[in-house]
């Protein structure tokens, strides 16, 4: 199956909570979806016998400017060996998405990884803590408006 | 295990000794984590009851980094950066991210001296994985066998692009030199030399009884547990999931060559078990060098600047790319705003996946099987923190 | 070998002062600490494998701070690891050396512009005797710097305190 049938087949099933989807005339088609219904689209990817979408290669944090954080999801199948792309989008001043790490346990250190560098709290994650920097690191690096600290425990941080 | 710990222990004159567990730190500076990582073990005298990675003791800020480059072609020498082992597979990968995005095609010499030099790369990468678990488990002399094997593929790098271990060589659109004269001949004597050091190495490390001993039946990683954490190449092979990117995902000219995929069968021990895992490795040297005898027998002649783009501009819009590594999957997720500085990168780096899944596989194993385990999930910290 | 070959012609007597001969003792059994952090540590694995050997200089790699001679810093040093090289740095018995390898640690490197979690140089943090400059340094650089640091313990003092 290609990803444009994948999600043909998710908005045919979950038709209103599809905010946007580009499947033709871009190197990789996608589909935006409310967070709210990131779950429930992310159990039929999984559980339905012909998508056995069984593998989430990888989820990135994006500061997708004006004001929107945004998180994507890579999902591949081993099974029937195709892919698929979902985006979520929430607003900076409230960035919560429920988090898939039970339904894919590769995701438990990618959504960390997103929570550190790009602030999106990931709601029901069972271990929400930073990965990659301290623990009292100010700020979320990866975001557009992120200003370097001067010194950080005694130590001069720019050149 | 929680009852095991809390009953109560009478000596023989029939006091009672209290235990608890104990929490031990396996420190940013170790001479077995293979870099900078920190175990946090909970362990049970000799019992591991958890471990709790940290990481971040080497995080560069790539991702940041290329959101300043004025050009796409800048970010590659970062790329080299992340996983220093085997930086071809890093390069390669973004380049196709960014060709793809561009939609250009590049010429058939440069997909084949790219195969070529990638499985060269494979092959470094495991010769040190190899030589440093064996140097983990308390081998000294296959460490320095594989490091003299090791010198002869990077005379080969060298003589094409300068450098011994971070290349910055495969561009956007092409490679930044074409083989130099006397290299075909000089790789073809190299494949024969190597061939009987895989006899070698079986002789001396793969069978020996210590370190069969040391590594059959530890660590074991079911099938479907490794695909629910992500994990990929070796460490997915090796738990007997027979799934090779250039294969089944086939990219650049991969579909032109014939091999063999190296799974676990778990011929000593349990299939997933950490020897599984360090045969795979074995096996797959073996393949790589098929691959590039037929890489070097078919290569066609060509310019390898002539695709290379003199502006680099995508148009808006993004790109997820996978290949693969000498340690699994490597994917790129490229964003693009329209102008000639990359908007988004994200790398996703086959050891950050595979470490996750080192809580799962240590729980219950001794402090020394975590040695082994540790090392047999090959990570290279600069690709786990970037 | 070396120091010592063909020095004596008769007799098996030496005279020399006590600066030379701890001097001499010192730089001819460096024991390095393993510390290594990011690509140069490749490197320095190579320098220190078959090809380019270590062991000829005496130069032999512990895995504790307690027992090494030099800490060679080789590979990028960010700010969550600084505090931990300063203790491992406290850690080791005197007299220590510290030999900064590669461009990360001397100054930062290839991050120094936007890396906001790279230290601009273990200087910052450890005293730091020699510098190799290289990204990474060939194997031949890491042990022109080891010779080098050897010609500076060659001119130590008992009385003259070193840094």
């Amino acid at each position: 199956m290609t990803s444009q049938q994948i999600c043909e087949k998710i908005r045919e099933r979950f038709g209103p909570a599809i905010r946007e989807a580009k499947t033709e005339g871009v190197p990789n088609p996608f589909v935006s979806v409310a967070p709210e219904n990131l779950r429930d689209i992310s159990l039929f990817l999984r559980d339905e016998a012909d998508l056995a979408c069984d593998s989430l290669m990888c989820l990135s944090g994006v500061d997708s400017g004006k004001g929107m954080l945004g998180a994507v999801y890579h999902i591949a199948s081993t099974a029937h060996r195709h892919t698929v792309t979902l985006k979520v989008q929430v607003p900076a001043e409230k960035a919560e998405i429920p988090s898939v790490a039970d339904i894919w346990p590769a995701a438990n250190w990618h959504e960390r990884e997103a929570y550190d560098l790009i602030g999106i709290t990931f709601t029901g994650h069972p271990d929400l803590r930073r990965i990659l920097l301290p623990d009292d690191w100010p700020g979320h690096p990866l975001r557009k408006d992120f200003k370097v600290p001067e010194f950080y425990h005694g130590m001069k941080v720019p050149y | 295990m929680a009852e095991v710990l809390t009953a109560p222990l009478k000596t023989s004159t029939g006091r009672t000794i209290r235990r608890e567990e104990m929490v031990l730190n396996m420190g940013p500076q170790h001479p077995s984590t293979h870099g900078v990582l920190r175990l946090e073990l909970v362990v049970d005298g000799e019992i591991v009851v958890d471990v709790i990675p940290h990481i971040g003791y080497l995080h560069r800020c790539f991702e940041k980094h290329c959101e300043a480059m004025t050009n796409y072609q800048q970010v590659i020498p970062y790329c080299d950066r992340m996983d220093y082992v085997a930086a071809i597979h890093m390069e390669w990968s973004y380049v196709l991210a960014v060709e793809k995005l561009l939609g250009i095609q590049v010429p058939e010499r440069v997909e084949y001296i790219r195969v070529i030099f990638a499985e060269l790369q494979r092959i470094a990468s495991h010769l040190i994985a190899a030589g440093t678990y064996g140097l983990d488990i308390g081998a000294f002399t296959p460490f320095l066998y594989m490091f003299r094997e090791r010198e002869r593929i990077l005379d080969l790098f060298e003589m094409t692009c300068g450098a011994r271990l971070l290349y910055n060589y495969f561009w956007i659109g092409g490679l930044s030199h074409d083989l130099p004269p006397g290299f075909i001949d000089k790789a073809k004597a190299f494949c024969s030399y190597f061939r009987p050091k895989i006899k070698e190495y079986n002789d001396l490390l793969s069978y020996n009884e210590i370190f069969v001993k040391r590594t059959a039946n530890v660590g074991v990683l079911p099938g479907d547990v490794a695909i629910a954490y992500g994990a990929t190449g070796p460490m997915l092979r090796g738990s007997g999931v027979n799934w090779d990117l250039r294969r089944d995902d086939p990219y650049s000219v991969y579909n032109k060559f014939q091999w063999e995929v190296a799974v676990g069968k778990g011929e000593v021990g349990t299939v997933g078990d950490c020897w599984d895992r360090y045969m795979v490795r074995i096996r797959e040297m073996e393949q790589s060098i098929t691959i590039i005898e037929q890489a070097l027998a078919g290569m066609p002649e060509g310019d390898v600047a002539s695709a290379i783009p003199k502006r680099i501009r995508p148009n808006p819009g993004d790109v997820y790319v996978r290949t693969e590594a000498a340690r699994g999957e490597i994917g790129f997720y490229v964003v693009s705003d329209g102008s000639a500085t990359p908007y988004r990168i994200k790398a996703r780096s086959p050891s950050f996946v595979n470490l996750s899944a080192l809580p799962e596989i240590c729980r219950g194993a001794m402090i020394a099987d975590v040695v082994a385990i540790a090392g047999s999930t090959d990570i290279v910290l600069g690709e786990v923190d970037r | 070998m070396g120091l010592l070959d063909k020095q004596f012609n008769n007799s098996n007597v030496i005279i020399t002062s006590i600066d030379n001969l701890l001097n001499w003792a010192r730089l001819s059994s460096l024991w390095g600490m393993q510390f290594g952090l990011a690509c140069c540590a490749i490197e320095m694995m190579a320098t220190g494998a078959s090809h380019y050997d270590l062991d000829r200089f005496g130069i032999f790699f512990r895995a504790t701070p307690r027992q090494s001679d030099v800490m060679i810093v080789a590979g990028t040093v960010t700010l969550k690891m600084a505090e931990r090289i300063k203790r491992l740095y406290d850690q080791m018995p005197e007299p220590r050396y510290v030999l900064s390898m590669g461009s990360c640690s001397n100054c930062g490197g290839p991050y120094w512009e936007h890396g906001y979690h790279v230290l601009k140089g273990v200087d910052r943090v450890v005293p730091v005797d020699v510098y190799v400059p290289g990204c990474p340094p060939r194997p031949e650089a890491l042990i022109e710097g080891l010779l080098k640091l050897q010609e500076k313990i060659r001119s130590e003092s008992l009385v003259k305190k070193s840094a």
